[in-house]
């Protein structure tokens, strides 16, 4: 059976309008396309997209999380602080990486165990971790020396393997791992099956519960991931980090194709929904538009995007 | 004699693959009570459907004040006069009671500011008029249910329609409050409106009502004065019909208990027993709402059992989820395939091995070849007719997601199966085919406790018959004893 022109259109629509999106950038700033300039460019979409990832699993559910931003910014606070005090790097890491699972666990408990609404439970831990936030740091920002851990911790942010960033590695590994737990895995096929119909999947016999709780704790594994790269490359946690990002994410994933109710939508299609957004400040950087600006702009353009991508 | 306020002549409404209503006559008369009677399934709502302009594709007319008329929307049919009082209520809970009576249609002042007192006033008129004593900015909410339908009873007359249908308006209430609902009736044949009043208790049809239409099959049966018939005479206007061949019985022959459920008991049903065995078709019978399906989700672990105990193998088997359910070796197959039985997003193979999917996986990974096998072979088996196994369930007929929903049970390996409405909204051919399935299913000495509606079914295809109503089983009866007769007695048999 042949296939129609607007079947491929429809089927990827996301990385068309990625692509026409970046031809049109590179007429206009030729500049856009030099490989220092790209893998700029990939190194400041990694967090977004790394967040994004955890968000897919989140909305893919039917659910969302609004608390990552905050997540970020606690379990930032924490592993600047140990990084300070010169803890192991591993154990940084690893401890960063349990606050996430931790604040994931909370938010999939709530909305599993007391069957709370997701934006409510993650609207009140958003509040909540920010707060933690600035109790944790005083509201001044914690910034540690290139010495000691900080070193290695710096390296994370700023340095490369290979010629490539260390952040896009991390990224391209999250997706990896991200496109064969739910392409590839029974939990996968459970995610989207809850997504479509929960009551269904659930008589089933699928654990309906643990699979909603462990997609927040990916999500929320990830933000202190992403928190990671943003510290190391700062040297430092600010009070106010990641403020917003969850805004961000979602964008990410809907730009990416995935349905808001949940059930439809791929994780690939996600990282090049953060891929827009992160050329889309890039391009209005390179053509010295104001950042006032530059909100709005991004704003009109995630609302064309998901115009363009709505239900016929 | 009567007047005629409206008439439906010849009406005939099909569904993809299936004859809903075929020819039905149906009539309403000034000032009288029209019962619409009827097995489920035997077209009763599809016909108030095509009345109130929710079908508005159809064959055949409807002449309402001598005029011919057709609606193309609910709304228009109730501009018109025509009322329906739905069994589940259309009201919203958390408004006021004159606010829900003129919803859509408020009064307002000439400035366009809601008149909120002459609504009031209107409100508190209507139900003075109706003898009921209810203050109009009460919320509907805090009302009882007999209440809550007084009020859409107000609603209706507020609209001045000259045609009220009630659907199962007894349903939900309490002893006393039916003599309060029959006053306000006979209250509505005074002001010369038209009543169709839909109903299973047929007591209450022969109190109440002028007139009796039979409808069965979709098919116009009778329209008789009360006084003509009595309850006997009714009950085989209802059912009257020969078994045909379309449902093969196999005989399995002797064999063990292998099912027991003991004193099951939760908020749906009450104290339940009996036991299956290998083999055996299992036939649950009963009205809608009669807590069949419950009983099956009890089983079944999806709704959780206060007390009571389920044998399985002589072994006492206890079932808290699905989940568990499924690993001692039960599955139930859903009434409700666009509800909760399937899952129409994802696509045919998806959905088969959805409950078994864990098995066909190594180091955690799909083996997808082997998925897709196991997949090929059911839809051949089944014969699921599809251009691809890929394909979304939603883009496949009743008769095929039936068999989708089939394959996922079977493909789980279950010794007992709760089958619920198998062949709800599926073809003639396709039934056929199911049948056949379940008794293959059958003489694998598997047992099978199949649910329905459809008294043939059941007549059909059981070894032993369950008769459920209220939440209870009001009889068990023998293959060789079960006719349509003694089933509907048992159902409509006076408690005690």
């Amino acid at each position: 059976m042949r296939k129609s022109v607007s079947y491929y259109v429809e089927k990827y629509r996301p990385i068309i309008i990625l692509v026409v999106f970046m031809i049109a950038i590179s007429i206009m700033r030729p500049e856009f396309l030099q490989p220092s300039n790209l893998s700029n460019v990939l190194r400041q979409t990694s967090v977004n997209a790394i967040i994004a990832a955890g968000m897919s699993f989140a909305i893919l559910t039917g659910g969302i999380d609004i608390s990552v931003g905050s997540t970020l910014a606690f379990s930032g606070a924490v592993s600047a602080y140990m990084v300070l005090n010169n803890y192991n790097i591993i154990v940084v890491i690893l401890v960063t990486l349990t606050i996430g699972v931790i604040a994931g666990a909370m938010n999939g408990l709530f909305i599993t165990k007391f069957k709370l609404q997701p934006f409510i439970v993650t609207l009140a831990t958003m509040t909540i971790f920010r707060g933690m936030t600035t109790v944790f740091t005083q509201g001044r920002p914690i910034s540690f020396k290139s010495e000691g851990t900080g070193i290695m911790y710096r390296f994370i942010g700023k340095e490369s393997l290979f010629g490539i960033p260390i952040p896009i590695i991390i990224m391209v590994v999250v997706y990896i791992l991200g496109y064969y737990l739910l392409n590839h895995t029974s939990f996968g096929r459970y995610i989207y099956a809850i997504g479509c119909n929960e009551d269904a999947a659930h008589l089933s016999g699928i654990n309906t519960k643990k699979v909603k709780f462990m997609a927040y704790v990916i999500n929320g594994c990830l933000a202190a991931l992403a928190a990671i790269i943003v510290t190391a490359r700062l040297s430092s946690a600010q009070p106010t980090a990641g403020d917003g990002y969850e805004l961000d994410a979602i964008a990410a994933v809907v730009l990416g194709g995935t349905s808001l109710a949940g059930g439809r939508g791929k994780i690939t299609g996600t990282i090049i929904g953060a891929m827009i957004i992160g050329m889309l400040s890039n391009a209005l950087n390179l053509m010295d538009v104001s950042s006032y600006y530059q909100t709005i702009i991004k704003g009109l353009v995630i609302l064309v995007a998901v115009l363009l991508d709505r239900e016929k | 004699m009567s007047e005629c306020v409206l008439q439906m002549k010849k009406v005939t409404k099909e569904f993809p693959g299936v004859k809903a209503l075929s020819d039905v006559d149906f009539n309403i008369y000034k000032g009288e009570c029209m019962a619409l009677i009827g097995e489920n399934g035997a077209g009763k709502s599809t016909l108030m459907k095509v009345l109130s302009g929710v079908y508005p594709k159809y064959e055949g007319e409807i002449v309402f004040r001598g005029k011919k008329v057709a609606f193309d929307t609910p709304r228009q049919a109730n501009e018109a006069g025509i009322a329906i009082i739905h069994q589940e209520l259309n009201m919203i809970s958390y408004m006021k009671i004159y606010e829900n009576i003129f919803l859509g249609r408020e009064i307002k002042t000439k400035f366009g500011k809601l008149d909120k007192k002459a609504m009031v006033q209107k409100a508190k008129e209507l139900m003075d008029e109706m003898e009921i004593d209810l203050d109009p900015n009460e919320e509907v909410c805090n009302l009882s249910l007999a209440k809550q339908q007084m009020v859409e009873i107000a609603k209706a007359l507020s609209m001045n329609a000259d045609i009220i249908v009630m659907d199962e308006p007894t349903d939900a209430l309490p002893e006393s409050d039916v003599k309060n609902l029959f006053r306000i009736i006979n209250g509505l044949r005074g002001k010369d409106i038209g009543v169709v009043y839909i109903s299973h208790k047929l007591g209450e049809v022969f109190e109440i009502c002028d007139r009796i239409t039979v409808l069965r099959d979709g098919q116009f049966i009778a329209e008789n004065k009360v006084e003509e018939l009595d309850e006997d005479a009714l009950i085989k206007l209802m059912v009257g019909r020969t078994l045909e061949e379309q449902f093969p019985h196999v005989e399995y022959g002797e064999s063990e208990t292998v099912f027991e459920v003991k004193n099951l008991s939760n908020q749906y049903i009450h104290d339940v027993s009996f036991s299956a065995k290998k083999g055996e078709i299992i036939g649950v019978s009963g009205l809608v709402g009669a807590g069949r399906t419950e009983l099956a989700k009890t089983i079944y672990g999806a709704y959780r059992a206060e007390s009571g105990q389920i044998f399985l193998n002589g072994k006492e088997i206890k079932s808290n989820s699905p989940k568990e359910a499924i690993s001692n070796g039960i599955y139930y197959i859903s009434e409700d395939r666009k509800g909760d039985g399937l899952i129409l997003d994802l696509d045919i193979k998806s959905n088969i091995t959805i409950s078994c999917i864990e098995k066909l996986t190594k180091n955690t990974i799909i083996q997808k070849k082997k998925e897709l096998e196991v997949c090929g072979g059911y839809r051949d088996k089944l014969n699921i007719k599809t251009p691809s196994i890929h394909q979304k369930i939603k883009n496949l007929s009743g008769g095929n997601q039936q068999k989708v929903a089939i394959a996922k049970g079977l493909i789980t390996d279950p010794q007992v199966l709760l089958i619920d409405e198998p062949t709800r909204g599926v073809d003639v051919g396709a039934k056929k085919e199911i049948y056949d399935l379940i008794n293959l299913f059958k003489m694998q000495g598997k047992t099978i406790i199949l649910i329905s509606s459809e008294m043939p079914e059941i007549l059909g295809m059981s070894d032993k018959v369950l008769v459920m109503h209220e939440g209870t089983i009001k009889g068990e009866v023998d293959r060789k004893d079960a006719t349509g007769e003694v089933i509907l007695e048992l159902i409509f048999a006076k408690r005690g």
